[in-house]
């Protein structure tokens, strides 16, 4: 008799037992909630980096409009003088700067650096390497992100130049 | 002295893939004190309520780490989770998540303990006598507190799977070793009795290994005795990149004089 996972279904032979894949999948880190400001930041460094990589691909098929005449250009300019491409912008602005900052977070905590020392736990336990000091990278993170957005918005939305 | 009682509601995930049980959650209204753990609750649902219900459990003491799962959402283990700390009156037990079910509340740890034994976790070095045949052959290494330190707190490791269940790399990749099997890799690496480093270096170094983790924190968030495995990834990392120190001197061995 032995125990043999089957992730397709739940079939199985002879005297197996079945059993039936938990393994979260996807949904495992969409959701970022339950498990600290450290999962969040790995939530939002992923969409962030998906995002600018979609951007980048359409930034380059944008600047490649050029090769067709200024014409070409100009109306793929025009694009992002709209309230949807403004908001988009704005976006890409949010998503650039958190990544950037938290980026340089990552590659510090990653290393081995800012994330404390192994010693002997004590009840209630608090891990060390969830410290408020390369915690607060995630906040200047954001904050920097927020006021980045802000900046933008009143660039493509109000009067600074 | 009297103490308050109350009355909560445990639902619990149900199933058998061997009936063909769809799943499907069984509620038990339960009478709970303050001091009542999950375990406790799920006991008592299974004497007094449904004795068919399948949990695992043994030492009811955080020690043997058998009865993880998940309460309201995140993984813990149920002896060591009290429901007055939980601030519900229903409390939601699922199997632990990113293991093979087997009945309702009860997982598969083959492939966990399969990634843990994949890294060695044993102390490597060539000049201990492996095959002892006499008591006198037996020998110790020498070894301060400060280098017991360096590693002790990665050697608390119950292996309950609660960090490989709360980690969202291994939601999705099935050959990343987890946080458990990486914290031990670390373990032995910072032991100074074992000079099994560039072996174990070799195992968590690939394609699907040490560098899948991108320190969502999960994992040392949910251990229940602050092994902290994202340290012990996260410093193994430096290490492989040399950027944090690894002066690490091979303990010798005390002489029978001594």
């Amino acid at each position: 008799m032995g125990i043999k996972p089957n992730s397709e279904n739940n079939s199985s032979t002879g005297d197996d037992i079945r059993l039936k894949s938990g393994r979260e999948g996807l949904m495992g880190w969409l959701n970022p909630t339950r498990y600290g400001w450290e999962r969040v930041s790995y939530w939002l460094q992923r969409l962030t980096g998906v995002g600018l990589l979609i951007y980048f691909i359409g930034h380059i098929y944008e600047t490649s409009s050029l090769v067709n005449g200024i014409n070409a250009w100009n109306s793929m300019l025009e694009l992002t003088q709209t309230t949807g491409g403004h908001i988009f912008l704005l976006l890409v602005i949010g998503a650039s700067t958190f990544h950037t900052v938290n980026g340089l977070r990552l590659i510090f905590t990653e290393s081995g650096i800012g994330i404390g020392r192994p010693g002997r736990p004590d009840y209630p336990y608090d891990a060390t390497s969830l410290n408020y000091k390369q915690k607060s990278g995630i906040w200047v993170a954001l904050l920097l992100a927020t006021i980045a957005m802000l900046y933008g918005g009143m660039v493509m939305f109000g009067d600074v130049t | 002295m009297s103490e308050e009682t109350n009355k909560i509601k445990l639902k619990v995930y149900r199933t058998n893939y061997n009936k063909e049980e769809s799943p499907h959650y069984d509620e038990f209204d339960v009478s709970v004190k303050r001091w009542t753990t999950v375990l406790d609750a799920l006991l008592d649902a299974k004497s007094y309520s449904d004795s068919s219900l399948g949990i695992r459990y043994s030492c009811r003491m955080a020690s043997c780490g058998s009865c993880g799962m998940k309460i309201n959402g995140r993984p813990r283990l149920a002896c060591y989770t009290k429901i007055s700390e939980l601030n519900d009156q229903t409390i939601v037990c699922d199997p632990l998540p990113n293991f093979p079910r087997i009945r309702d509340l009860v997982t598969d740890f083959t492939e966990f303990f399969a990634h843990h034994k994949k890294i060695e976790p044993y102390i490597h070095n060539e000049k201990v006598p492996i095959d002892v045949a006499k008591k006198d052959d037996l020998v110790e290494f020498k070894q301060t507190p400060e280098d017991v330190d360096k590693y002790l707190q990665f050697s608390y490791c119950i292996k309950c799977g609660l960090c490989y269940s709360a980690c969202p790399t291994v939601a999705t990749d099935t050959k990343f070793p987890g946080p458990q099997a990486l914290s031990q890799a670390y373990r032995y690496t910072a032991d100074n009795r074992d000079s099994g480093e560039s072996t174990r270096f070799n195992i968590v170094d690939e394609r699907h290994g040490i560098w899948r983790c991108h320190f969502a924190g999960s994992c040392s968030n949910v251990c229940p005795k602050g092994v902290d495995p994202a340290l012990g990834i996260q410093l193994l990392k430096g290490h492989l990149i040399g950027i944090t120190k690894n002066d690490k001197k091979i303990a010798t061995l005390r002489s029978k004089e001594e």
